[in-house]
């Protein structure tokens, strides 16, 4: 402690200092390094004792004067003895001002646990307490007419091993499958647990899904719209031949019952709506000589609706 | 047993109506009531520490119970890490001591 040889020095002030000058000092040093407040700190604790020395001796004109006039040395000044909080309170008696109160246990379980928990979880223990593996979630994309009519594909996970899954009749996009079993393997003889799988389905080039009906766009020739006929319709269960009736339109629907989204759990069986596209193709000479000669009997203009005269069909 | 009036004699800068106040705000917790209170050294040592932060360290009252809030905590933990120690010393063989002096030891090297 050679810094207590002179506690001008100790207390960083002045030979010639006010006494509210070393009390300032005295006060910034204490709250620096008062023992209470630094418990386990012995540096601090020396620090303190040789300020406290430095304090009393300096504080006491009477002292003061004797030892700027060197009739005493500094250590010669014992401070009074100090009641150290600190040891009471890092003893058991510490415990009446303690969290739990004086009766409280030293410990709890859940101090116990807190401190624990990280270094003998069953985990990091090897504990044997059976624990259900982890699900998994994968997502897979699927073919349209997969998702329409079912299929089984095949997914291979990211740790290498593949999964055959069931794709349902009728599934719709975002449509979660569980697959028990084929998630994160358990421990300790636990379950494993599931994967899951969230399907997207791929959009069709011409089929559209509406539901259980599929909606499809039939472009069709002007003698087939005007005069009928049969004409070849793809579904998604294959292709199937239908009637066009006489007198049909760009517009006009035709319904094939059953031909949609086939029939799975409480759902009936869909219909593949076919909306007829007339294509006229590129004109001849005839066709242009018979529009020449043509006579339209209901000569009514497409087009009135969009004009708001006229009393247009189909508007 | 130490009475209220022998704890005021021992404290200098101490009265009687602040030690009463902290009393009644459970910041020094004696045993017994009003008018009867024994003091334990560490109430002692408590409203002596309570002088100190109050007319040394310029912690007004305002303040106080913050300040004694966060001392009681950490001599919580420390009172609970020197049970630790103690059990660690009293129960684990010395050569695991040594491996947990050491890694404690590298912990304080490489942070």
């Amino acid at each position: 402690m050679a810094k207590s040889d002179d506690p001008y020095e100790t207390l960083g002030v002045a030979r010639g200092a006010s006494q509210a000058e070393i009390r300032a000092a005295y006060r910034k040093l204490a709250k620096q390094h008062h023992p209470d407040l630094n418990p386990g700190n012995k540096a601090a604790e020396a620090r303190f004792k040789a300020v406290s020395a430095a304090n009393e001796l300096l504080s006491d004109p009477d002292k003061r004067g004797r030892f700027d006039r060197g009739e005493i040395d500094a250590s010669g000044q014992e401070a009074p003895p100090r009641h150290s909080y600190r040891e009471h309170a890092e003893a058991g008696a510490g415990r009446r001002y303690g969290a739990g109160g004086p009766q409280g246990q030293a410990w709890s379980q859940a101090d116990i646990d807190d401190m624990f928990g990280s270094m003998f979880t069953e985990e990091a223990h090897g504990g044997t307490r059976p624990r259900r593996g982890h699900d998994e979630h994968y997502v897979l994309t699927a073919a349209f007419l997969d998702a329409v009519n079912g299929a089984v594909r095949r997914l291979t996970l990211p740790d290498g091993r593949t999964l055959d899954v069931k794709i349902p009749v009728g599934t719709t996009d975002g449509q979660v499958l569980r697959l028990r079993g084929q998630g994160g393997p358990g421990r300790h003889g636990g379950p494993a647990g599931d994967a899951l799988i969230e399907l997207r389905i791929a959009p069709h080039r011409f089929f559209v899904r509406d539901g259980q009906d599929i909606r499809l766009e039939l472009p069709v020739r002007l003698s087939e719209a005007v005069l009928g006929g049969p004409v070849e319709i793809p579904t998604p269960g294959g292709v199937v031949r239908m009637r066009i009736p006489p007198h049909s339109d760009t517009g006009t629907e035709l319904r094939l019952r059953g031909r949609g989204v086939p029939a799975h759990g409480k759902l009936p069986a869909g219909d593949l709506r076919a909306r007829l596209r007339v294509v006229i193709g590129r004109a001849d000479a005839a066709l242009e000589a018979f529009l020449r000669d043509w006579k339209p009997e209901h000569d009514a203009d497409p087009r009135a609706a969009l004009m708001g005269a006229g009393t247009g069909e189909g508007a | 047993m130490i009475g209220i009036e022998m704890v005021v004699t021992r404290i200098p800068g101490l009265r009687r109506e602040d030690l009463e106040r902290w009393i009644a705000n459970a910041w020094v917790r004696p045993d017994g009531q009003a008018g009867f209170y024994t003091f334990h050294e560490i109430d002692v040592a408590r409203v002596q520490l309570i002088v100190e932060l109050r007319d040394e360290m310029e912690v007004d009252e305002h303040a106080l119970p913050v300040v004694l809030a966060l001392l009681d905590q950490l001599y919580d933990t420390r009172r609970r890490m020197h049970d630790l120690c103690d059990a660690l010393r009293r129960t684990v063989p010395p050569e695991l001591q040594t491996t947990l002096a050491a890694a404690l030891e590298g912990d304080r090297r490489d942070p």
